[in-house]
């Protein structure tokens, strides 16, 4: 399977400033693929296009050649944020709220260390890293075909993010799903990816 | 404003050493030592039912004038409380054991209430705790408005890149970058002895988050003691000049950061065990989780998680000297 960006371009507001400008990427569901750039150089953008949270203003985003928007239902490419407290619904409790993905199997849930009373539980009631875990968990899935990880690991200590990665590496490997981490530590994407692209090649500034 | 204090005007470094006359402090003690501090939360378990649950126990770190040392724990694990704790702001039902002196005085409730916000100033996590409905300089002067101290804000402000216009805004209307620096506009405007900072980092891109870590550094070269609370433990081995490394409630190591650059010189093998998770040292990765406070094992609290453990981990830790540096662990040597 192939995921492509093909001649992107997209601004925020009619007359800004173009964030991604004639930008193309491809990559298939082999592939994990690292991007790094400064802030403001539109990594979230980027992410958000990908994941079809958000419409290029110009060129589009293919799935195995088809538009991604044409694609009904469950949306074979997942974002997980940065930010999980504003990525679950504080109203829903855990158990309610990870029905949203789809199908989440207990080998996700137990590899990603989800205890069983977190379920229970609002999400106000938990710390970030742990509701960080479960966003991952409700992102991976059964018809999850590409992973998009946006900065997925700045809150969590050192150790929990080399947990989460290695089991997110062995993940995506069996299951054939393609990755995109975006990170601003090039030496994390360096142990994580199999290619990096750097967002600052692609500006013409 | 309750009471006036008075403002002598911006002059570089010897600002922050002078003594005022009559002064009983000790040169020689640190700036700030927490013993054996522990914070504790009664809860409502069933019905009537109030059961405390303990977030920190027995932690022990140490400030001397001049240096800058940085607490390093996950996030979730309570670390904040440890500065909250120190200025006497936490919530109704916290109860705090343990000592604190300040300058090798202790730093009662009292005095603590009057130091606070002058010699005793705390950095918080986001612009969430400024009143978001006063402009920036107004709400940095504490309302004052006499001549010296919009100059001295001037200064700050102008130390920090941040132009004019930024007093007449909202907190609101700030970036990010500039969010940080307003913040540590705030603990400025004072004479600060101890600055303590909490999570100043959070969700910065590397190159702001070291700017925003070299903001603290420069207070601590300017002679204040500064006690920086955060997760990131890459980034505090940059700027801090030692190491507290918080793990379920308490400290287990406190290392000088060189110690930091060879993993035979750290102490705890959960510090190793961190030290081994960067990305640069192998990012490799132990088994488990940090145990809740509510389900902490007897004794060592790493133990269920150690490759070294044996029966001595069942009992009490010390937190003792060794080489240099303090640890809980039996083994350590």
């Amino acid at each position: 399977m192939e995921l492509e960006i093909k001649n992107v371009f997209y601004r925020y507001t009619s007359k800004g400033r173009w964030i991604l400008k004639n930008f193309s990427l491809s990559m298939d569901n082999t592939e994990r693929v690292g991007i790094t750039a400064p802030s403001g150089y539109g990594k979230t953008t980027l992410c958000q296009l990908l994941s079809g949270y958000l419409k290029p203003d110009q060129g589009e985003i293919l799935l195995d050649g088809h538009p991604l928007a044409s694609y009904k239902g469950y949306c074979p490419v997942q974002m997980v944020w940065q930010q999980p407290e504003f990525a679950v619904n504080p109203r829903l409790r855990l158990g309610e709220a990870i029905k949203e993905g789809d199908e989440i199997e207990e080998r996700v849930i137990r590899g990603l260390g989800l205890e069983p009373d977190w379920f229970g539980r609002f999400p106000a009631e938990l710390s970030g890293g742990e509701l960080q875990r479960f966003s991952i968990a409700r992102a991976l899935g059964k018809r999850t075909r590409f992973l998009i990880a946006d900065e997925i690991s700045t809150m969590l200590d050192l150790i929990t993010q080399s947990q989460i990665w290695h089991f997110l590496m062995d993940e995506v490997e069996k299951r054939q799903i393609g990755l995109i981490a975006v990170s601003h530590n090039p030496e994390l994407i360096d142990r994580v990816c199999t290619r990096k692209i750097d967002l600052r090649l692609f500006d013409e500034k | 404003m309750s009471e006036k204090k008075e403002t002598s005007s911006y002059s570089g470094t010897d600002r922050l050493n002078g003594q005022t006359a009559g002064d009983t402090r000790r040169e020689d003690a640190p700036v700030l030592k927490i013993e054996r501090m522990s914070i504790s939360f009664t809860q409502y378990d069933r019905g009537m039912h109030q059961t405390s649950l303990p977030v920190i126990r027995d932690l022990d770190v140490e400030v001397q004038a001049g240096e800058m040392v940085a607490v390093v724990g996950s996030s979730g694990s309570g670390k904040s409380l440890l500065a909250h704790g120190v200025m006497g702001v936490l919530p109704y039902n916290a109860a705090m054991g343990g000592r604190i002196t300040y300058c090798g005085e202790e730093l009662t409730k009292e005095r603590i209430e009057k130091l606070r916000g002058r010699e005793i100033v705390l950095v918080p996590q986001s612009i969430a705790y400024l009143n978001p409905l006063m402009k920036i300089g107004p709400q940095i002067r504490r309302g004052n408005k006499a001549a010296e101290a919009r100059e001295k804000l001037r200064g700050i402000f102008n130390r920090y890149e941040l132009d004019e216009g930024v007093e007449a805004l909202y907190p609101f209307e700030l970036s990010g970058g500039m969010n940080r620096r307003v913040l540590i506009s705030t603990a400025l405007m004072e004479e600060p002895k101890l600055v303590i900072a909490d999570e100043p980092t959070p969700g910065l891109d590397l190159a702001v988050a070291k700017r925003a870590m070299s903001h603290f550094r420069e207070l601590a070269d300017m002679g204040a003691g500064v006690l920086v609370i955060t997760h990131d433990l890459e980034l505090a081995l940059e700027v801090a000049d030692r190491i507290a490394v918080f793990y379920a409630g308490t400290t287990i190591e406190e290392a000088p950061v060189q110690d930091f650059e060879h993993e035979e010189t750290l102490r705890h093998p959960y510090t190793k065990a961190l030290w081994r998770a960067m990305p640069r040292h192998g990012f490799q990765y132990i088994e488990g989780t940090q145990p809740y406070v509510k389900n902490l094992p007897a004794g060592c609290s790493f133990a269920p998680r150690c490759p070294h453990r044996g029966e001595a981990c069942g009992k009490e830790m010390d937190y003792r000297m060794v080489r240099g540096g303090k640890v809980r662990c039996v083994r350590a040597e």
